[in-house]
């Protein structure tokens, strides 16, 4: 799915034995997902899904899973969310936060209290950056490259943004089929990366409505920059922000 | 090393997770893994327009003109573009200046691209740093190839 992921585990620090082999263990499941789950690949379940040559229940079992956390999210969004964002069936909008979700859970399974992933600016953190220290994830500024808008810090949470800057991922608004265009970028703050990140999805689809939607999720924190430069929040969002 | 970087298939990159410059000690051992078709860590046998650099290993050099900078450089990265080269000049654990040695410039785009482009990355890759955070969500102008070869860099020299 062309994206890089980095891992950062500090609590592994001085741990040489045994880390290897566990990182070795999740890039191997994020080369699974991606050998699965890439509509670019024509040998894919997902292609031959989509195509129609595999039925469903000849798939990995992963993509019913997928299939039906899509299903429950595009309920949800009121359509906003869809596994067809390019007519095609790519359910990419969900299989990218749910990987990297995945793949720090098999952190935490073998002994990592104290990390992060990051895959392409979707991050899910875990515990603290270190004693007394919340990661702090800055959020880049759509109308400014190169500069951050504000910094999120927490503990135990997701972040995920989608924007019009981030190259050839445009968003489609379902209902129009054209490219959502209402934001500069949104980014939603949650406990999980997976729905985060498609919650993050569907809601720059909606454009402005979508203030009213993440308000209505219970768990959920937006905050999103405007075309024209103006900034918004959620009433839960400032418990997020950095304080410098 | 602490941080460890996967490039899966090599077009989009969040630029940041590699920008959390800590001074403390690296840990978990690189497990860099070349995605199929795509950009990876991995060494090349790509020429360097820098005699310092030898693929798929690191070398420092000291300038006695700037004392206590270090020069690190990266590994070439091989992405579908061409080769990536990143060099980075280190004081005191923080970056103080990110060069593109090597990038691809087969194509009148790509050269755009590069003009474009990399002053970009780096221009984030300093702000980043100055703004103390492990990641960065929603980066804007991103490079597989440039994160590979930087997080190499970064993985041997901070």
């Amino acid at each position: 799915m062309g994206t890089v992921v980095s891992f950062d585990a500090p609590d592994w620090a001085g741990r040489d034995a045994g880390s290897g082999a566990v990182l070795e263990r999740v890039v191997q499941w994020l080369h699974w997902v991606d050998a699965t789950f890439s509509p670019y690949r024509e040998d894919s379940d997902v292609s031959r899904f989509g195509r129609g040559s595999l039925a469903l229940a000849d798939c990995a079992p992963e993509l019913a899973e997928v299939l039906a956390a899509c299903a429950e999210v595009s309920a949800l969004s009121g359509g906003y969310f869809t596994t067809r964002p390019g007519g095609r069936f790519d359910p990419s909008g969900y299989v990218k936060g749910w990987a990297i979700e995945r793949a720090a859970a098999m952190l935490t399974a073998a002994g990592s209290a104290e990390h992060s992933v990051n895959g392409g600016g979707d991050i899910q953190c875990v515990g603290d950056r270190g004693p007394g220290q919340p990661w702090r994830v800055g959020i880049a500024d759509p109308l400014r490259p190169g500069s951050l808008a504000l910094v999120v810090t927490g503990q135990d949470f997701a972040v995920a943004t989608s924007g019009v800057a981030e190259r050839g991922a445009h968003i489609v608004n379902p209902h129009t089929g054209q490219p959502a265009a209402g934001l500069a970028s949104l980014t939603v703050v949650g406990a999980r990366l997976a729905a985060t990140d498609a919650y993050a999805t569907a809601a720059f689809a909606m454009g402005p409505a979508a203030r009213d939607w993440v308000e209505s999720l219970d768990g959920y924190e937006a905050f999103a920059v405007t075309p024209g430069g103006q900034v918004w929040q959620t009433s839960g969002f400032q418990a997020y922000r950095a304080s410098a | 090393m602490r941080r460890v970087i996967l490039a899966v298939t090599g077009t989009i990159a969040g630029l940041v997770a590699l920008l959390s410059f800590k001074a403390h000690v690296p840990t978990v051992p690189v497990a860099s893994t070349s995605g199929t078709g795509g950009s990876s860590t991995s060494s090349s046998s790509s020429s360097s327009s820098s005699s310092r650099t030898i693929p798929g290993e690191f070398q420092s050099a000291v300038d006695p003109l700037t004392a206590g900078e270090t020069t690190i450089t990266g590994k070439v990265a091989n992405t579908v573009y061409g080769p990536v080269q990143i060099e980075l000049v280190v004081k005191s654990h923080k970056i103080v200046k990110v060069a593109v040695l090597e990038q691809p410039t087969n194509t009148i785009h790509d050269i755009q691209i590069g003009e474009f482009a990399f002053p970009k990355l780096i221009s984030e890759t300093l702000t980043m740093q100055n703004a103390k955070v492990d990641a960065v969500s929603g980066a804007s102008y991103t490079s597989a190839g440039y994160i590979s070869s930087l997080q190499s860099a970064v993985d041997h020299g901070l």
